[in-house]
């Protein structure tokens, strides 16, 4: 406080200190109020309640032929289901993947069934892209897999990217064998 | 709002009384006979034409509105109806549409024109800057327009773009999550870009009066860059340049009509009249024509993050551009080297919408013979490379080495010569 006595309209005495809280009462207020609803108007573009639920999706992989690829949608992206050829594995397989930008056996991109096994036949990926989330085609690129026409991005018979400018192979979602035939993603 | 004298004077009662309460007669006349320099060209009525432009897009964006349905069942249908059975909808959507591509096509000048004759340097910076905010809130609003017709290049150009968001560190994912309301674009997409879409016109508005207010706060520029010095040196803006815009509008309107009337949907692509497909991609996914140039950049590098953040940077490099130019010397008129410079800078602009249109792994013709020669990802990465050199190079270095030629001292001096006693000066 200053030697003079600052007064108000009234002639009283200011009291500094009560003027502080106030202010700062009133702004720490203000702040709260400002985020507990500026985060409601955030958070509602998130997904929905109906979107997280439409989840899962039951597929028969034995109806699928050899060389053949069921394409399904799931959470509004395509899921591949892909019957390899003896050829397509063997090409899978035997992949020196130090050279890969993105490094991934085989096998750590198949799910085990019930009783332990890999089946190396059935291939189960998001199909989209990990560069702009095109669909890349099937049966084609310079690796025998997929390409995605886009950006020229080329993926392997396992869904490795090898060449282009994706960053990543393309997801594995989520998904179990519910019987020897049936898987379930999500 | 403006900086100049008013010399309004208020002839009724009424008109008084309005006035000493709110001078809103007075700023309209203000703002008629505001001090332009006398040597404008037309260049120069590219503003008045955006103007016109994004009034038009308003009001046949708010009739669209009222016709279209923003639901992944029913969009393209309702487009498609608007087309076909909604009264004067067949003038009304490609008017919306083409006036989208008209609009980029004048703003395109509008900013060249600013280049050429330095329009951004002092004191003009902020107007600069917020004219390219108003580009940024446009280039958003054309993308989000773009998505509602729910063709094939509507989704799959969100898709593409939205993925941009995907390539943030750490975030990225669920920030791309957050802006689609689910895992891919979908209804809750479309509602959203819809809503979007609909209040963006009215920023760019909001930027459009305050890129105003600065003009008339620092006065125009003009083709020989020098400040207008007496009153000799300029002309009240009615009835001189309301007139020379009138008729640069006229031109302009004659262009946009050859597209409604004969060419409606040249300027878009053929794919978006299939209903988007979220199981089929197209083969070939390129933007709208004004855009071509910034996905030329973003492909010309094969890293995704570095991608986005090349053809970002190509944005923001403007924003700067105030600051990177060194010459005190406006206009490129002046500066013979700076010219040859720019020339080739709008070259390069036109070769990277050419590569933008094309697949990355084909080869350029005349360029090449048969798989030799060059590609379109070496051209776009040549010609990304003298986007940003002009910029950060050349702009920096050439305004402290180039001697430009000698300026007139004066607007006036410089149509009149030095015998000018104003005898062939209009009227004021």
């Amino acid at each position: 406080m200053s030697d003079t006595q600052v007064t108000d309209a009234h002639g009283e005495a200011i009291d500094d200190d009560k003027r502080d809280f106030i202010f700062i009462a009133t702004g720490a207020a203000a702040a709260a109020g400002a985020v507990s609803l500026g985060w409601p108007l955030v958070a509602q573009m998130g997904k929905a309640a109906d979107t997280l639920a439409a989840g899962s999706i039951e597929i028969d992989i034995s109806k699928i032929a050899e060389g053949q690829q069921l394409k399904m949608l799931w959470r509004g992206a395509p899921v591949f289901v892909r019957h390899r050829t003896p050829k397509e594995i063997a090409e899978a397989e035997n992949t020196d993947i130090s050279k890969c930008p993105d490094p991934q056996t085989d096998s750590e991109r198949l799910v085990a069934k019930p009783d332990g096994t890999i089946d190396p036949r059935y291939l189960v990926m998001v199909g989209v892209c990990t560069h702009f989330g095109c669909i890349p085609v099937g049966e084609s690129g310079d690796y025998d897999g997929w390409y995605c026409p886009c950006h020229a991005s080329h993926y392997d018979t396992s869904g490795r990217i090898r060449k282009g400018p994706a960053p990543r192979n393309m997801a594995i979602p989520d998904y179990t064998y519910i019987s020897d035939t049936v898987i379930k993603v999500g | 709002m403006s900086g100049h004298p008013s010399t309004y004077e208020p002839k009724y009662g009424a008109t008084k009384w309005l006035d000493q309460r709110l001078p809103i007669i007075r700023m309209g006349a203000d703002f008629m006979t505001f001090p332009s320099p006398r040597n404008l060209n037309y260049w120069y009525t590219f503003g008045g034409i955006l103007t016109l432009c994004l009034v038009s897009q308003i009001i046949t964006g708010i009739i669209l509105a009222m016709h279209y349905v923003p639901h992944t069942e029913l969009a393209f249908e309702s487009v498609q109806r608007i087309r076909r059975d909604v009264p004067f909808g067949w003038l009304l959507q490609p008017m919306h549409a083409v006036g989208a591509s008209m609009f980029f096509f004048a703003v395109y000048v509008h900013m060249f024109r600013g280049l050429y004759y330095g329009s951004y340097k002092a004191p003009r910076e902020v107007l600069w800057i917020i004219g390219c905010l108003i580009y940024l809130v446009m280039m958003a609003t054309g993308f989000l327009g773009y998505t509602l017709p729910w063709g094939q290049m509507s989704f799959w150009g969100a898709t593409v773009i939205t993925g941009f968001f995907g390539a943030v560190p750490v975030v990225g994912e669920s920030l791309q999550q957050w802006l689609l309301g689910g895992y891919a674009v979908d209804n809750a997409t479309l509602n959203r870009f819809f809503a979007l879409h609909y209040l963006l016109p009215f920023v760019i508005a909001g930027l459009v009066g305050v890129h105003v207010w600065a003009l008339h706060h620092v006065g125009q520029n003009n083709p020989i860059g020098i400040t207008p010095k007496t009153k000799k040196d300029t002309l009240s803006f009615h009835p001189y340049y309301t007139v020379k815009d009138a008729f640069a509008v006229v031109v302009f309107l004659l262009i946009f009509a050859f597209f409604l009337f004969y060419q409606p949907d040249a300027l878009g692509h053929a794919d978006n009249y299939i209903e988007a497909d979220a199981l089929k991609t197209p083969p070939h996914i390129v933007p709208e024509w004004y855009f071509l140039p910034f996905y030329a950049i973003l492909r010309a590098v094969p890293d995704k993050l570095a991608g986005i953040l090349l053809m970002l940077g190509a944005i923001a490099v403007l924003f700067v551009l105030p600051w990177l130019d060194t010459s005190k010397v406006r206009s490129m008129r002046f500066r013979p080297v700076a010219r040859g410079f720019f020339w080739i800078f709008l070259f390069f602009c036109f070769i990277l919408g050419w590569c933008g249109a094309e697949t990355p792994d084909n080869m350029v013709p005349f360029l090449s013979v048969g798989d030799k020669g060059l590609n379109f990802t070496w051209l776009s990465r040549i010609a990304t490379f003298y986007y940003f050199a002009y910029f950060v190079i050349i702009l920096p270095i050439l305004g402290l080495v180039e001697k430009p030629k000698d300026r007139p001292e004066s607007i006036t001096k410089a149509i009149l010569g030095d015998s000018s006693h104003g005898a062939a000066a209009p009227a004021e």
